[in-house]
């Protein structure tokens, strides 16, 4: 059975329960509830319709639970029988629940976990995997976070920047467990895309494209990180470049920049380069000089920094640098990487040790401990 | 998302506000601690901040390998280790500011006289997975 298909019903099967009244908790519950019952029912006896069939489990679940809910309170009035006809599907039922889930009362953790599930329909246990933390922690962030949102009305359009931040989280920062949240990220972003013509949805679904066509090359078989420059580029995804050079094209021609367009055609500029040295640093540089421009960040300042080392030299990369706060996360391994650049190994050398100490994850630290160990075995001739 | 660990010292942390050996509290201070870590944790579940709380005995053993075919060397436990850890407390919070108010409220945990002991915790963050996006 296609469980990326069933999932992909999920948000319209929510909406549907929304629109009849059922508030957005109950709802939720009620679909998670008929998504597995689906996965235990289907593989012997698929539906015809299967939308149509989680919409009727999914509502006899509400209503049993209202029912339920009611006879405790002893109020029988709160729920009819029969659903209202209502108004016809609107197109945009998915469009509010990623606004929803994305709401800007709820923490990042919060909107990702509920985002997952909600928009996902990945189950508790499965985000609660993806994230390392245990199934009841995730089960009171995620009903915690249904409450937080549970009165804001569902019929007024939400914030697209808050639900592309939310997916971005959801592609860059986790765990590499059962569930792929970089192609669940992608999947997520391609039905926004869909949902919503917005150039900044589409800068994120080719930039997201464009990182993960490098994916098969950024690890060696002992999990070893493989730098840009050193990936073996006949194994980048070209279909995934393609269609992610295509997203960004069509973005760009509307002339309304943003910063995922602006990093999706950095990331196009490297995944068009057929050999690292072939790369157009200068135009990279450009670009960053609008993601400056457009975001101020100091880590963008830290990347680009790195560009200019390449373009114009190491020395004007270290210039770059020096007018950065040296307290940035990975500033000592880029002054590292721009000192080895300028020949001064045993500068070199001592930085990367540095940074191999204050990097924050295993792979990063064990990658700048090689370096190290690279430049010291080299000088000691 | 960040995890930390929140590190309980037996011995090698500075001393407490409240220096009192607790062997030598009332019982009653006794229990209302634990109900107080106890609730503490409780709180962080349904926050969906709590990952992990384990305490360790006081006394271990030092294990090394001694060579092909031969059983590995023991010793200790060592009385002059310097640092002890007495267990710890896993979260998973939004920031490190989070993490911080977070030690704060168990360092609070009422000790000698029913006052908070002001213990010093020692906060360590996670190695995470390396980010998708570097460039």
């Amino acid at each position: 059975m296609d469980e990326g298909l069933l999932r992909d019903l999920t948000p319209g099967v929510l909406a549907v329960l929304v629109r009849r009244g059922a508030d957005f908790a109950a709802a939720e519950d009620a679909v998670q509830d008929a998504l597995v019952e689906a996965l235990r029912v289907w593989p012997a006896d698929p539906p015809r319709d299967p939308k149509g069939w989680l919409v009727t489990v999914a509502w006899r679940r509400f209503l049993d639970a209202a029912r339920a809910d009611a006879a405790r309170r002893r109020r029988e009035d709160r729920v009819e029988e029969e659903p209202p006809p209502g108004p016809a599907p609107a197109v945009d039922d998915t469009l509010q629940l990623y606004f929803l889930c994305a709401h800007p009362s709820l923490t990042p953790s919060s909107a990702v976990a509920l985002t997952l599930r909600a928009v996902g329909g990945l189950t508790t246990r499965q985000i609660a995997a993806a994230y390392l933390v245990p199934e009841a922690t995730m089960a009171q962030r995620i009903s915690r976070a249904k409450r937080t949102v549970s009165g804001v009305r569902f019929d007024r359009p939400g914030d697209v920047g808050t639900v592309l931040r939310v997916l971005y989280l959801v592609f860059n920062e986790g765990y590499s467990g059962d569930v792929d949240l970089a192609a669940e990220a992608i999947r997520l972003t391609r039905r926004l895309a869909a949902a919503i013509d917005h150039p900044e949805v589409a800068g994120l679904l080719a930039l997201m494209l464009l990182h993960h066509a490098r994916r098969a090359s950024r690890t060696a078989p002992d999990g070893e990180l493989v730098p840009l420059a050193e990936q073996d580029r006949s194994r980048w995804d070209t279909a995934a470049i393609a269609e992610g050079v295509a997203i960004l094209q069509g973005a760009l021609s509307r002339d309304r920049l943003g910063e995922f367009q602006a990093q999706a055609a950095i990331a196009a500029l490297h995944a068009d380069a057929p050999a690292a040295e072939e790369t157009d640093w200068v135009q990279i540089v450009e670009w960053y000089d609008e993601l400056v421009r457009l975001t101020g960040s100091p880590v963008v300042r830290l990347n680009r920094a790195v560009a200019v080392g390449e373009a114009d030299g190491p020395r004007a990369g270290l210039a770059a640098l020096a007018a950065l706060e040296d307290t940035l996360p990975r500033h000592t391994a880029v002054a590292a990487y721009l000192h080895e650049r300028d020949g001064d190994l045993a500068t070199a050398a001592g930085l990367y040790a540095e940074a191999a100490r204050r990097a924050p994850n295993l792979a990063e630290r064990d990658h700048l401990t090689r370096q190290a160990a690279r430049l010291n075995a080299r000088l000691r001739g | 998302m960040a995890k930390y660990l929140l590190l309980k010292h037996y011995r090698g942390a500075p001393d407490p506000v409240n220096n009192v050996r607790m062997d030598q509290w009332t019982p009653q201070e006794i229990s209302a601690h634990m109900q107080y870590m106890r609730d503490f944790a409780a709180r962080l579940e349904e926050t969906g901040e709590f990952v992990d709380a384990q305490a360790l005995a006081p006394e271990g053993t030092f294990v090394r390998y001694d060579g092909e075919g031969r059983p590995p060397v023991t010793d200790g436990p060592f009385a002059e280790t310097k640092d002890l850890i007495a267990g710890w407390m896993v979260i998973d919070v939004d920031s490190y500011e989070r993490a911080l108010e977070l030690a704060g409220e168990l360092s609070a945990a009422p000790g000698a006289g029913g006052r908070p002991i002001h213990e010093w915790l020692e906060l360590r963050p996670f190695m995470t997975e390396p980010p998708t996006v570097t460039e």
